[in-house]
Parts: C-alpha cells; structure tokens; sequence
C-alpha cells in the first residue's frame, strides 16, 4: 500500500491508502475528518469544498496520487487558522445572517465563498452569485448571497 | 370543525396537570397527548400487528415516563430534553428551547436539546409530518417547563423560609428579599422523592419573552465550523463503508451474480453479498465501495414497472380520473376548465440516504435521520426476531428531508447488510441511486371544472388524481388522530384521510368538491409524502382556475381572490401582501406578476412574485444548468398563529419558495422503461443560484392564534402557485404540465443503468479557483 503525505490543516500527516482513491474518502474515512460532505461523488454539488493551496477544490474528484508532499489542503475544520482566529469573517457571515437549515452543504458553501470572495478581492455581484454551482437542498440561497457580502467586507 | 375548538384562545390561561418525577435531581414532566385526544392517537396500535411487538410496548408503557415528555434540570444548570421528534433542517430544536427557555425563564443556551432514541412508548406520538411538531409539543412542554419553575421556586422558599410567591425568576435564577440562587444550585431540593403531580398556570401570551423574538439556530455553530455530525460523520467502531449495486430497473430483484469472489478480492474490499435490494459491499472506503458496485456482474428479474414510462403512467392516470359531474347551472353559464399533469418529483435532501447499523446475535443498534422512529424499530424487530429491548435505535439529525426520511429505507438495508456480514456497516446510497431508486413525489394529473354566471361563481369540481402516495409510515394515523373523531377511512384509505383533511378550496365558489382517486399500488414505485404533500399540486390548479375565473368576470386577479375569500386571516395575509409586494405596478411585456394564498396546518399563506419570461432571460446559458423563465421576485406573506421564532419562520418561508420555483419551472423526473433517467445534481433540476430571485421578502403577519399552527412546508404549495400564475399571466397561455419545461428535450445526457452508478472523475485539479 503506497504512502501518501501532505499538509492537512497546517500538520504534516501519512497515510497508507491506494492510489486511486479519491481524496474525499481519504480525509473522512481514513482521517476521520467530516467537515467535507459527500453529495455526489461527481464533482457537481460541491458540498465537498475544501481548499488546496488556498484555492477551491472538489475532493471527490482528485486522486490522492495527485496530490504532492509540499500540498496544502484545508477542510472547514482549519479555515479559521487560516486567519488566526477562532472562527474565519465568513463563518461569522453565516452565524449573523443565521444560514444554515439543516447544514449540510454549509461548510461546502462557505469554502466556495471564502475562494470566490479572495480570487476576486471583494463583494461579489449578482453575476458572480449565478455563477456559483453548490446545491442547498434547503433552499437557503437567498441568505447564502447576504451573508457571502457581508463576509467580504471583514476579510 | 372540532379540531379547531380543541386550541382555543383562552386555552393559556387553563390550569395544566404535569408531574415531577421521583429522581436524584429535578425531573419534570408533561403529558405528551391532551386527556381529550388520548383515546384516539394512543389506544389504537397499528392492525394488523404482525411486525408489532406487544411485549414491547406493554414494556414501556409502565416505565413511570410513557407518554411523558420529560425536562430534567441538572445541577449545572443546564435543562435537558430529548426530544421525540426528528431535526432536518426545519429549525425544531431551536423552537422547542425557546418554548422551554420561556416557560421556565432560563437562558437559552442553558437549554440542551437532543433527539431521543426510538420510545416505543410514544408509537404515533414520536412521527415527525404534518407540519405537526411544535404544534403538538407547545403546551406540554410549555406544562414541564412550568412545572420546573415551579418546584425551583418552591425549593428556594423551603431554603429560605419564606413563601413562594415572593419570589421571582429571571435567567435561570430565583430571587427575592435580596437573596438569589441559582437553578442549578436547587435542582437537587428541587426534585421529587416519588412521582406526583404538579397544577400549573402557563404564563400569559403576553409576558413570554422569548418565544416571537429572533433567535439564531441553536445548532449554527456546529454547522458552520463543520462539527455537526450527520450519520455519516459517527464513528461507530468497525462500522465501516457500504453501498448496494442496484437494479436497472425499479424494484427488479438479484438473479444471478457472477463475480462475488473477483470482486471479493478487490482493494479495500471485506465482504460482498446479496440483499433484498440488490448486492451489498463492505469496504474500507466509500471509494472501493464504489469501485466494487461497479464491477459486479449481476442479472436481475422483471422489476414492477418494467416498460412503464411517462406516457404510459399519464394514459393510467387519466383513465382513472373520476368523473366531473355535469351540474345542472342556468342557461348563459360560462364553463372555466383545466387539466394539469404534475411529473414524477424526487424528494433526495443533500444528505443520500445513510444509517449506522450493528446487529449481533443478540442485539442491534443503529444510528440514522428518521421521522418515523417507532415503526422503523418495531420493524427491525420483525426481521431480526429480537426481543424489543434489545434492539436500540438512535435518531441522528439529518442533512434535510422534505418527507424522504418518514421512510427508513437505508436503515433495513444497513440491518440486512449488517446481519449478512456479521459486522457492523456504514451504509450509504450513491447520490444516483438516490434520484433512481429514492422515494418520490408521486406523478399527479388536477381536473378542474367551474361554472359561472355573471358575478357568482356556482360550482367548483376538482378531480385529483394520483399514483399512490405511500403513507404505510403511519402519518395517516397521526392525522387522523390529530382531527377528533374524522370518520374513518373511505376506500383508499389513508391517502384519502390525508386528502381530505388536508385540501380545500379557499374561495366561495358555490357548490364544491374535491376528490381523490389513485393508480397503481405502493409496491409498484418508491413514493412517499414529499414536502407539502397534496397541496403544491391542488393548490397550483386551483389557483390557474382561479385567475381563469377572474379574467371571465373581468376582475383583477387580487380583488377577486379578496372578494372571494372565505376566511377573514386570508383575507388580511392577501391585503397586506397587495401592499408589500407592490400588486399591479405596472411591468415591460413578458415580465408579470403572480398572486396565490394558501390555508394549512392552522396557519395561513400568501405569495406574490415577479417572473421574467423574455428571450435574453430565458435563452440564458449556464453549463450543464437549466435557466428558462427566471422569478425575479418572491414576497410571502405568512400568519403562523403564533410565531414562535421569526428568524426560523422566516427561514422556511424563503427554503418552501425555492421549493415552489423548482417545482413550477424546472425540477422532475423523467420515467423511461421502469426507471427514471435523472441521477445528478446537473441532471435533477432542483433550484440552483442562477434560478434565485434577486429579491425575496418575508413578512409576518401579528399573532392570530395563541397556539402556534405548522410552517415547514407552508411555503412551496403558495408559491409554486403563484409562479405559475405570474407564468400566465407573463406568457398569455395558462401553463398545463409541470414543470413547465418537462417535455422539452433532456438537457443531459443520461447516466447508464449499468453499471449502476458513475465513477468519480479524477480530473479535479483542472478545476480549481
């Protein structure tokens, strides 16, 4: 069984696992690290979202193969050592616009808009809101884009 | 209506009964059932009672907690209930801590809600459907949380030597004559030494203080920091990951396998083995397990819908379709008519279906979302052939539901698949299996027919017809039991009490009627309520009719339906819902507004909203996504009684109208040969941000009722009406299939039945940002 090492939320960690296997399952089967959901395995619903070298990614559909010694990733659990704070601007977004329903696509959501709100410096607008693909089956879309802004403004 | 009396206004200042209960720290309790219903929803266990384990329940019943909801106030001062209810997102635990929170004058976050265990106890009593649960829980747990205030306040008086009513409580403290303790300190004076009664007054409406005051979820931190945990998240020892090959068609059973020791033998790989529903695999990550399903080899009987598509199943429908009657109207009567198909809908939350499950020789155990704990765990009772006591089944909280997890579909196959290796498994669906074999919505065709003449509208006919709904998880008894002494039961059963009890038409329209009829059986498809049931159906072609009617007499549609309306809280949720959302400014060509009100669940509805139906909004292009008309607006307008969280309300209002857009513009299933096409996200068309409304506004109307009525579903039927309403009014032509765009050509590509389930890309690197 091959070795695979990278950097997960600021530690160096080993694992044993084949090649093959998707990133997703390493993190939450292997690593036991759940804050990264599983909504489809097809890189479609992105409750998944995590970060690799502080850009967006979807762990269902990486090999662990491919991912390199010096690689860091980070799952919702280290977002807000990213910042140096107990919890990051935009999971204080989500908690004073009260979000959540049931949650579970929640940590999904706020990785895609922690990589949106950095790659474009700022607020999004309504266009860049379209352009967002994470399913909230609850339909908590409305106070994802309220909360997303107000995000951006502390970050 | 006898239902409605049972809650009446004056009920607040009624004294209650509840019961402190022998314990080494305070123990309250509260009747979980109202003296006058307990006849009807507690003495009548399901028949026939083959799966029902008797024992069981006479087991619990004599424990001196049955039927009880109990609070237990523990020495640090946190308040602890279980809850008998299931949470997937409507927001139930934090409602259920304000009500306590209020009643005992305790802070909130000293409030510790948890889900109890499967109580076989409670049988009907633990359903979470209906939009039932904070309205079935309020005065209990208003009685206990009295009780605790109290026997605390009493405490603190013995302690203190003074009487009771000179002292007072605030924030989880008693106080008076310059001395305070804190609850916690008298829990333990507090308790009871044996079971007795307590009398108790409930605070006036008017001096609640935390009940109708914003409240963020109690359970938001965990969400957002990624530590709360879904079934999936449970590390349960040696449970490990696995998912089941299914069949290419709904329902079609194992004949052969061909490689069980090749695929055995894969990487990752501990057992293989056939179920009921198809081939289990066991293995160390989901991943193998996918890899696994999909190389078995597997042949497969007929199924039982072999060669039914969505033609065949509308050609069943409408042959089934009771008859219109031909009223007998005057000469000069404008007849007003419609025929509405609603496809196949899915109720998949985001979280596939999951359960924990570890059944050894002697015992069981298992963990899972579940809206209908009692009936999965007197099934799991059945089939394993153990005593109920030891069976233990866990509610965990569940990454949505929309009426999917009033079934425990994953947890009999965890059971299965557990039993068969002899391990403990992790049983998850592959999110194509969800959308294939998952429950849904069943398919439903509306016929209405309305006379007219002049100003009076003197006949109104509705004809609903359906594949059956599956309600064999008992919420047909809740309802029925929920309204006192409803006769029982015309031919199709719960389906019919459900109907009847739960459709009705707003509006004076002269003579009325409405009724049900069903094809197929609830073997043939995996049905089940899906959010809303009947309504967002009935109430869609109602409402079509409704501005039909309007438009023969001339009227505008708002000042008909104010007009028309029955009811005086209708009446006032659609004036002021004209005011907010602007009715009748005036709008470019192809753009329109939309207007419907709704009545369920003791609570009432409006919605307005805006569509834009113009070529550059429609022909929008958005990869591997449908755009279509786009609704630029949503304001509802809702009278939940009594609010007992706006936040929350709010919450469910904006979540039901993303529900009513998709189910109007977009989201379906297609049936083609046995088995439904769909298996994605990109495939399924759920409302996604493009589809959002810029705009959407939420208002709540003042306190109606003393009694707080439902709110999880209130929000779909009301604006999947109105969508298709504004669609009509944008379009000129009264929209007749829904969605709107289901016979349009697939926008995808439909995954392949076999093997059953996609592999995962490997290409994710491409696609960082």
């Amino acid at each position: 069984m091959p070795t695979h090492t990278f950097v997960l939320n600021g530690e160096q960690v080993s694992v044993d696992v084949a090649d093959d296997v998707r990133v997703l399952w390493v993190l939450r089967d292997v690593l036991g690290v759940t804050g990264p959901k599983y909504g489809c395995g097809l890189e479609v619903c992105r409750a998944c979202t995590c970060h690799l070298n502080g850009k967006a990614f979807h762990p269902c559909s990486v090999q662990i193969k491919d991912i390199q010694p010096t690689d860091e990733i980070t799952t919702i659990e280290g977002l807000p050592a990213t910042v140096g704070a107990d919890l990051h601007p935009m999971q204080e977004a989500w908690l004073d616009v009260d979000v959540a329903q049931c949650g579970y696509c929640q940590p999904g959501q706020i990785m895609t808009a922690v990589a949106l709100v950095k790659a474009k410096g700022g607020a999004l607008d309504d266009a860049d809101f379209d352009a967002i693909r994470n399913v909230c089956r609850c339909g908590t879309y409305h106070r994802i884009r309220e909360a997303i802004n107000q995000g951006a403004a502390n970050m | 209506m006898t239902a409605t009396r049972r809650f009446n206004p004056d009920v607040s200042r009624r004294k209650f009964l509840g019961w402190a209960v022998a314990s080494s720290t305070l123990v309250v309790a509260a009747s979980l059932v109202p003296a006058s219903e307990a006849d009807a929803s507690i003495l009548s266990p399901p028949e026939p009672s083959d799966l029902f384990d008797l024992t069981d329940l006479l087991t619990d019943a004599t424990l001196p907690t049955s039927l009880l909801v109990t609070v237990t106030v523990h020495p640090d001062g946190t308040v602890a209930y279980a809850l008998p209810r299931a949470e997937v997102g409507q927001g139930l635990t934090t409602a259920v801590a304000m009500i306590i929170a209020d009643e005992m004058d305790a802070p909130i976050d000293s409030v510790q809600v948890t889900l109890s265990d499967a109580r076989s106890d409670l049988l009907w009593n633990q359903l979470t459907g209906g939009s039932n649960s904070v309205h079935s829980l309020y005065t209990p747990l208003r009685t206990a949380a009295a009780v605790a205030r109290k026997r605390l306040v009493a405490a603190a008086a013995a302690q203190w030597n003074v009487s009771p009513d000179s002292l007072s409580t605030r924030d989880g403290i008693v106080s008076g004559g310059g001395r305070t303790a804190t609850y916690g300190s008298l829990a333990t004076a507090a308790a009871a030494t044996q079971t007795a009664t307590e009398s108790v007054t409930l605070k006036d409406d008017a001096a609640q203080a935390v009940i109708g005051v914003a409240q963020g979820r109690v359970d938001a931190l965990e969400a957002v920091t990624g530590r709360k945990q879904f079934a999936m998240d449970l590390q349960v020892p040696n449970a490990l990951p696995t998912m089941v090959h299914r069949a290419p068609r709904l329902n079609a059973k194992v004949l052969t396998v061909a490689n069980i020791a090749a695929v055995r033998a894969m990487p990752g790989v501990t057992d293989v083995g056939i179920v009921s529903t198809g081939v289990a695999v066991r293995a160390q990550t989901f991943g193998q397990c996918i890899d696994a399903v999909r190389a078995l080899q597997v042949t497969w009987t007929g199924g039982t819908v072999n060669g039914e598509s969505d033609a065949t199943v509308l050609a069943k429908l409408k042959k089934a379709e009771l008859p219109l009657l031909v009223p007998k109207v005057p000469l000069l009567t404008k007849t007003v008519e419609g025929s509405f198909t609603f496809y196949f809908r899915s109720n998949s939350p985001l979280e596939t279906n999951c359960a924990i499950a570890d059944v050894r020789p002697d015992s069981a155990e298992v963990w899972a979302a579940m809206k209908s704990p009692v009936i999965t765990k007197q099934d799991i009772v059945g089939k394993l052939g153990l005593p109920g006591n030891k069976v233990t089944v866990h509610v965990v909280e569940g990454g949505g539901s929309f009426g999917r997890h009033l079934f425990s579909d994953a947890v009999y196959e965890a059971v299965e698949a557990s039993k068969l290796f002899g391990k403990p498994v992790k049983l998850m669906w592959h999110r194509t299996d969800d959308f294939r074999h998952g429950r849904t919505h069943p398919m439903a065709t509306s016929r209405v027919r309305a006379t007219v003449l002049g100003a009076e509208v003197l006949t109104y006919e509705q004809r609903h017809t359906s594949v059956a709904t599956d309600f064999t998880h008992g919420i047909g008894e809740l309802i029925t039991a929920a309204a006192a002494r409803f006769p029982i039961l015309g031919p199709l059963g719960f389906s019919e009490a459900v109907f009847t009890l739960t459709q009705n038409v707003s509006y004076n329209y002269g003579v009325t009627d409405q009724l049900l009829n069903e094809t197929f059986t609830v073997n043939d498809f995996h049905t089940g309520s899906m959010r809303n049931i009947y309504s967002p159906d009935v109430r869609t072609a109602q409402e079509l009719i409704t501005d039909q009617i309007a438009k023969v007499m001339g009227k505008d549609p708002l000042a008909f339906r104010l007009a028309f309306l029955k009811d005086a809280r209708l009446k006032a949720v659609l004036t002021k819902l004209g005011q907010v959302g602007n009715w009748g400014r005036a709008m470019p060509a192809g753009t329109a507004q939309g207007i419907a009100v709704h009545s369920e669940y003791k609570s009432r509805v409006g919605a307005l909203v805006e569509i834009d139906c113009r070529p550059a909004t429609v022909n929008r292009v958005v990869a591997d996504g449908v755009t279509g008309p786009r609704v630029t607006k949503v304001v509802i307008v809702v009278d939940a009684g009594r609010t007992i969280n706006p936040e929350g309300l709010e919450a469910q209002m904006q979540g039901g109208a993303m529900d009513g857009i998709a189910q109007t513009l977009t989201s379906s299933l297609h049936l083609v040969n046995g088995i439904f096409e769909e298996g994605s996200w990109d495939n399924y068309y759920y409302t996604r941000q493009w589809n959002v409304p810029p705009e959407v506004q939420v208002v709540i109307m003042p306190n109606t009722t003393s009694t707080p009525g439902g709110a999880g579903e209130l929000g779909c039927g009301v604006t999947q009406a109105a969508v298709a309403c504004a669609y009509a009014r944008a379009t000129g032509t009264m929209p007749t299939t829904f969605p709107i765009n289901h016979n349009q050509p697939l926008g995808f590509t439909p995954l392949p039945t076999v093997p059953p389930i996609p592999q995962s890309p490997t290409d994710g690197l491409a696609h960082t940002f």
